[in-house]
């Protein structure tokens, strides 16, 4: 006798079965696809990542030179909006802003890439030694990122900026990637101290595999799923901070430079005469934060055991 | 002498704060090389720590290990963590009992089984890939070339299982211990690996220790059978011996409980009542005591010693009669 299961069942026991085959990271891909959410994200930072990389050859104008046509109005606090050949009107000193605008996603793309891998890197580093010696050296080494962590992260930023004899990029990417440091070493920390006691380290222990070869060969990468999710994640974090500090002119001071934190900041004198100046900056920063936390958060979300459909 | 002499074994596990609780308590056996010498007994009798004590894989921390296990003239209790780490999978094999999750999910299978030849054999490239394809091919894993390649997640549990033999026979050890290596496998896989293991072992004259649960296994692969109650051997018999006459309470139980196909219609499995919780120290009689049918007043208060009983040896007060035993068994 043969029973018949309710349509919606059998979709669900195909599903399942079709599961038990893949890989974790496979279904998670799968179930990524499927996320609207995950989507957008992607799609965004696609856009973003192709925006950063062209803006030399997509750019209408000139983003450096001053167009002396623009200004056939003299008056004080003049400045001209959007025209023909113009998008987003100029900037004070008659530069083509859509260009500039444009061509500021290289800077932010470079510093939220190096401040993350940077940050990455040196978390790696104290959170793998931590996780694989366990004992006096994860203790003292965790309490040194309890330290960091207790500090507000902008706070901290903006501190280890200030403190810099000469302002500059590297100021910036520096102070955002110590800020990311902490998080990254706990979360591979974790992970890692999870790894020692499963049971293929167990099994791998049994057959005489060398410490150093277990450390690196089977816990490190079994550990690195969370500690790239949110790394994604970081990226959009290091993006807004870094837009602050040049904000709040803790960056780099050239004027020439196009940065979206620096726009931002020279646009707050020119508020009552052209808002946009500020909007089109802000717009472009909270698409692309807000672009890499949804890949972020459905990275995260995808892989996360606990929500296996 | 011996492959392998454990003497007086004890395992205690300490926690600040809490009473020490001891998992192994003086056990003591003897594995010949060729020979298969089971340790039986349920959930929390002490049987998989007391393999992890002689492979020295028990946590560096909370617990304290005493008596010796000599393998080939050396304490294997008292080597360093190095050189103990030179030894297992060269001389000493151990197999798990899940499948599943004792295979690093993140490299091939291959490299699984190669690292080992290069670690303890110094083999590297194709040597070492030849090697552990040839492997592949003895534990009867089908187009092994192929299966090199692959991870762990593209393999059945029966397939990895027999993955997790081959890397830890890579060596040759002379002694493989294997914890309930059939018990996360369904029943007829569990009797393919099992006559696997069993000829593996007759091939190489390695010897096995067999910890398990599962009468069934005991009956199948087993020389000698050690049972074991609350971290003691209870009783020690040849493996016919036990299946036709146990004589203590508590084998004699286990045996009454597992189904069997000749027995008369509507019989009833017998269980033992009680659980392992229900135990009482040592030091004040019998721990099964609370659990026994044949209990009587000595049970409680005076610990029964180990004594040769016929070619076995026991550990009881008040065993059941020889001539039940005999019934029993031949039931």
């Amino acid at each position: 006798m043969t029973t018949i299961m309710p349509k919606r069942r059998k979709d669900k026991v195909d599903e399942l079965a079709k599961a038990a085959g893949t890989s974790l990271t496979a279904q998670a891909f799968k179930r990524m696809r499927r996320s609207p959410v995950a989507i957008t994200g992607a799609v965004i930072v696609a856009l973003f990542l192709l925006m950063a990389i062209f803006a030399p050859l997509l750019t209408p104008k000139d983003p450096y030179f001053r167009y002396p046509e623009l200004f056939t109005i003299k008056t004080p606090n003049f400045i001209p909006g959007s025209m023909p050949g113009f998008l987003f009107g100029s900037d004070e000193f008659g530069r083509d802003f859509f260009s500039r605008v444009l061509v500021a996603s290289q800077q932010t793309l470079l510093v939220g890439v190096l401040a993350t891998l940077i940050g990455l890197s040196i978390g790696m580093v104290i959170g793998g030694l931590a996780g694989a010696f366990g004992g006096w050296v994860d203790t003292v080494l965790m309490r040194l990122v309890d330290v960091m962590l207790s500090v507000p992260s902008l706070l901290l930023a903006i501190s280890i900026a200030a403190l810099a004899a000469q302002p500059s990029q590297w100021t910036v990417i520096i102070a955002v990637s110590i800020v990311t440091v902490p998080i990254f070493a706990r979360l591979l920390r974790g992970a890692m101290l999870a790894q020692r006691s499963s049971d293929h380290v167990l099994a791998a222990t049994a057959v005489g595999i060398r410490r150093r070869t277990i450390v690196l060969r089977h816990m490190l990468p079994n550990s690195m799923g969370p500690v790239l999710v949110q790394a994604t994640l970081t990226l959009a974090t290091a993006i807004l901070e870094a837009a602050a500090l040049s904000f709040l002119g803790l960056g780099d001071p050239d004027t020439d430079r196009a940065e979206w934190g620096l726009m931002l900041a020279n646009a707050q004198r020119y508020l009552e005469v052209r808002p946009e100046l500020a909007f089109y900056p802000a717009i472009a920063i909270i698409i692309v934060a807000l672009g890499f936390t949804l890949l972020g958060e459905s990275m995260r979300e995808a892989l996360d055991p606990k929500n296996r459909r | 002498m011996a492959l392998l002499e454990v003497r007086d074994l004890s395992v205690v596990f300490q926690r600040k704060g809490e009473k020490p609780f001891t998992a192994v308590d003086g056990v003591s056996f003897d594995v010949d090389p060729g020979q298969t010498v089971g340790l039986v007994g349920e959930s929390g009798c002490g049987k998989s720590v007391t393999s992890l004590a002689i492979m020295g894989l028990l946590p560096r921390r909370g617990n304290r290990v005493g008596g010796t296990a000599t393998f080939e003239g050396t304490n294997l209790l008292s080597l360093s963590d190095n050189q103990m780490r030179e030894r297992r999978g060269r001389d000493l094999g151990m197999v798990f009992q899940d499948p599943l999750s004792s295979l690093n999910p993140v490299i091939s299978i291959g490299l699984q089984v190669t690292e080992v030849l290069q670690r303890h054999r110094g083999m590297k490239g194709d040597a070492a890939k030849r090697k552990a394809a040839e492997l592949l091919d003895k534990v009867g894993i089908p187009d092994p070339t192929r299966r090199l390649s692959e991870y762990p997640h593209q393999l059945s549990g029966g397939m990895r299982q027999r993955a997790l033999i081959a890397i830890a026979l890579a060596c040759a050890p002379r002694l493989l211990i294997a914890d309930e290596p059939t018990t996360a496998l369904d029943v007829t896989i569990q009797a393919q690996i099992l006559s696997l293991l069993k000829e593996l072992v007759t091939d190489t004259g390695t010897a096995l220790v067999m910890i398990t649960h599962d009468l069934g296994v005991v009956a199948g692969l087993c020389d000698e059978v050690n049972v074991l109650y609350g971290g003691k051997i209870v009783e020690r018999a040849e493996r016919h011996a036990l299946f036709n006459h146990a004589r203590h309470p508590y084998t004699h139980g286990l045996l009454g409980s597992i189904p069997r196909l000749d027995a008369p219609k509507g019989e009833k499995l017998v269980p033992i009542k009680g659980s392992v919780s229900d135990n009482i120290p040592w030091d004040n009689g019998c721990a099964f005591a609370p659990r026994c049918p044949n209990a009587i007043d000595d049970c409680r208060q005076t610990m029964p010693v180990l004594e040769t009983d016929g070619p076995g040896q026991l550990r009881c007060h008040n065993p059941v009669e020889l001539a039940d035993a005999v019934r029993e068994g031949a039931r």
